[in-house]
């Protein structure tokens, strides 16, 4: 008679550990991938609107307006960024995206009024075409950062850090580094190219300072200036950007993604951005410019609710990569080539995943022709394709957040405001700073 | 003939001189400027992008002549951080001594610096040629794209870190190199290459007693496809 096999798993050394561990001890190298952190982290999920009753009054869900433009920059640009929505789309290079792509993101965005943002690589000149308003991210990199497309962007964009790997810089593996990429970054074709994680001209935040007023003067004091930081310690490097000079403070908080970094940091570094939101914002108010900085918060946003929630926590606008790759088809089992659907289940297999699970970005073999510079690959998502998904997307969005807003009384987005919440669990009242659901409890919060 | 005109700080602003070079400067006329009272101010005479010499008659701060296209910048006294950051074409000469970053980033034209460059001089470089006349300081070169620097006196430590394509040549004793840095042998053209570019700073030097340092190229790859399941 055989004995029965008793399964009882541990809850340290679990089926995930374990595979973690026998691939380190096979490899001898740590894991890379892309997309953003998969554990579950509190999120705007744990927040619910206290929608208008009796003591407050709705608008009309389909007739009353509600206004969504954003002005970003107002602060010392002097022409700073006007938006039809407060959704933005984030920094993603041409490198780790396909040039198709790029353009894709820039038709959507100017169709929806919105604008998108270029990345480690430079700027290419389908996005600058295809983009009405974008913002020219500085990294410490530099790859391709010149003055002149420097004075073709509409914003800039100091990039201290990002979410998903908040301390470290940037990858892209050989597979991704194609003759123009390489070309763009000065760099031999198909190396693995790591770029730097502090910039090579300044340190410290009086050097920032320093830094964004040579920027200003470049651009002669025309174009807001961004300052981009991974969600750590969110407070002083807030004030800290503020004091450097910075028009708009862009937060990115842990479930933010990238094109390809170590797993440990993804999952194990910076805060969720539901936490990081309300201590920026407690840093502008500190620094009393709240209304004169703009506050962008990224990092896991998907929904329209997470929109408003968002603004409801004090942002003046959102900015979204990961949601963004997910509508032009990343993920999906299929993809559409000549009007067909045509099934993507092998070419996942072939990276060893499956629709749904995806996060193989860093391979630059996306089976749905979004993050690869492969020719035959890259014609799997064409512009038109990407361009209308992406701006159905984004209507959606505006949408969902202009009516969460409406059944809040608000006739303007951003009047949206912290009242306007509660949270479903302690962790996230505690986070967001309102109160759990059915009390007047915040949690960490001291009566004045 | 030479149409010059001269700005003095102690009464105008970085902003007003910039605005001049950016915006008035094209088509006045005017082919040298002279920028009187410098006092280490930051940020003077960048995102140049004019056939026109500019000359800076005492000691600067940072940022001097960043981004620099097509102009050609001389620093009469010293600079502090980043002079010449993310050159493009043109030539920045510095004839003291310059902090920290010297010409980092730098994608093309020339930069010299007549006396010591502190670390990270050339950082990041991506194309542009840097003649220093004296040493430099730790991390020199550090992730090095393309590009030449060419080093008179001593390097410090760790030169050549993480360095790409671009090549360094030391006349005198190098501290230590960084990863991935090698020192490789000097041929003929490596010292017709020194030569034309002491020609070039007006530096006074014999090109055969450089040393080359080049990469090891060993850190191009981490053998990624060892793991396919990343
Ligand atoms: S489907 Fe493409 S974009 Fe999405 S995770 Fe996979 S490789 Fe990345």
């Amino acid at each position: 008679m055989s004995r029965p096999i008793h399964r009882e798993e541990s809850a340290s050394i679990d089926r995930l550990a374990i595979r973690y561990i026998r691939e380190a001890a096979q490899h001898g190298l740590y894991e890379i991938r892309g997309m953003g952190a998969k554990r579950a982290v509190p999120s705007f999920d744990d927040l619910v609107f206290l929608t208008a009753s009796a003591s407050r009054y709705p608008l009309e869900g389909y007739r009353e307006k509600c206004e969504s433009k954003t002005v970003l920059g107002t602060r010392y640009a002097k022409k700073p960024i006007e938006l039809e929505i407060p959704i933005t789309i984030a920094g993603m290079s041409f490198g780790a995206l396909s040039a198709n792509v790029k353009e894709a993101l820039g038709r959507a965005a100017t169709a929806m009024g919105t604008s998108t943002t270029t990345g480690d690589g430079g700027m290419t000149s389908e996005e600058r075409q295809s983009s009405k308003t974008l913002v020219y991210q500085c990294l410490p990199s530099r790859y391709g950062f010149n003055p002149d497309d420097l004075r073709k962007a509409d914003a800039i964009e100091m990039v201290l850090g990002q979410g998903a790997k908040p301390g470290g810089g940037g990858m892209l593996l050989g597979q991704k580094v194609s003759p123009r990429v390489a070309k763009m970054r000065t760099l031999p074709e198909g190396i693995d190219q790591r770029s730097a994680c502090r910039h090579p001209d300044w340190t410290g935040p009086d050097d920032l300072k320093i830094k964004l007023e040579e920027l200003r003067e470049i651009t002669d004091w025309q174009v807001p200036i961004y300052v981009k930081m991974g969600a750590t310690r969110v407070r002083d490097d807030v004030k800290l950007a503020v004091k450097a000079g910075a028009d708009v403070v862009v937060i990115d908080g842990m479930q933010g993604g990238t094109a390809a970094t170590q797993q440990v940091f993804i999952e194990h570094t910076g805060i969720p951005t539901l936490a990081a939101l309300p201590l920026a914002v407690e840093a502008l108010d500190d620094m009393n410019v709240v209304g004169e900085v703009q506050l962008i918060i990224s990092g896991g946003i998907r929904t329209g609710a997470d929109v408003a929630k968002a603004l409801a926590l004090g942002a003046d606008a959102v900015a979204i990569g990961q949601g963004v790759l997910v509508a032009l088809g990343c993920n999906h089992d299929s993809y559409v080539q000549d009007g067909a659907n045509i099934d993507a289940t092998e070419d996942y297999a072939k990276l060893g995943t499956a629709p749904g699970y995806c996060h193989h970005c860093h391979t630059g073999q996306c089976p749905v022709g979004i993050t690869t510079q492969d020719s035959v690959l890259e014609r799997r998502l064409t512009p038109d394709v990407g361009a209308e998904r992406l701006k159905n997307y984004l209507q959606v969005l505006n949408m969902e957040l202009t009516t969460l807003a409406r059944a809040c009384g608000k006739s303007n987005v951003h009047h949206l405001e912290p009242e306007d919440l509660v949270a479903l669990t302690v962790e996230a009242a505690a986070m967001a700073k309102v109160p759990l659901a059915g009390t007047d409890w915040i949690p960490g919060r001291r009566d004045p | 003939m030479t149409h010059a005109m001269q700005f003095d700080l102690a009464k105008l602003s970085v902003r007003e001189i910039n605005q001049f070079l950016h915006h008035q400067l094209s088509g006045s006329g005017v082919d040298r400027i002279e920028i009187l009272h410098p006092d280490g101010n930051h940020s003077i005479a960048v995102g140049m992008d004019a056939d026109v010499a500019v000359d800076i008659l005492g000691h600067a701060g940072y940022f001097i002549a960043g981004m620099n296209k097509r102009a050609s910048v001389t620093v009469h006294g010293n600079v502090g951080w980043s002079v010449a950051e993310n050159i493009m074409s043109g030539l920045v000469r510095v004839k003291g001594h310059a902090s920290e970053s010297a010409a980092a980033s730098g994608h093309g034209g020339l930069v010299v610096i007549e006396g010591d460059a502190s670390s990270r001089c050339g950082i990041s470089m991506k194309g542009c040629d840097i003649v220093v006349g004296g040493s430099v300081g730790h991390f020199s070169a550090f992730m090095a794209q393309a590009g030449t620097l060419v080093v008179c006196g001593d390097a410090g430590p760790n030169l050549g870190d993480s360095l790409y394509e671009a090549t360094i040549y030391v006349r005198g004793k190098i501290h230590s190199l960084g990863a991935d840095a090698r020192e490789e042998e000097l041929q003929a053209a490596d010292i017709e290459r020194v030569s034309h570019l002491l020609a070039a700073a007006e530096i006074d030097c014999d090109a055969s007693q450089f040393k080359r340092i080049a990469s090891a190229r060993s850190l191009y790859h981490w053998n990624a496809d060892a793991h396919q399941e990343y």
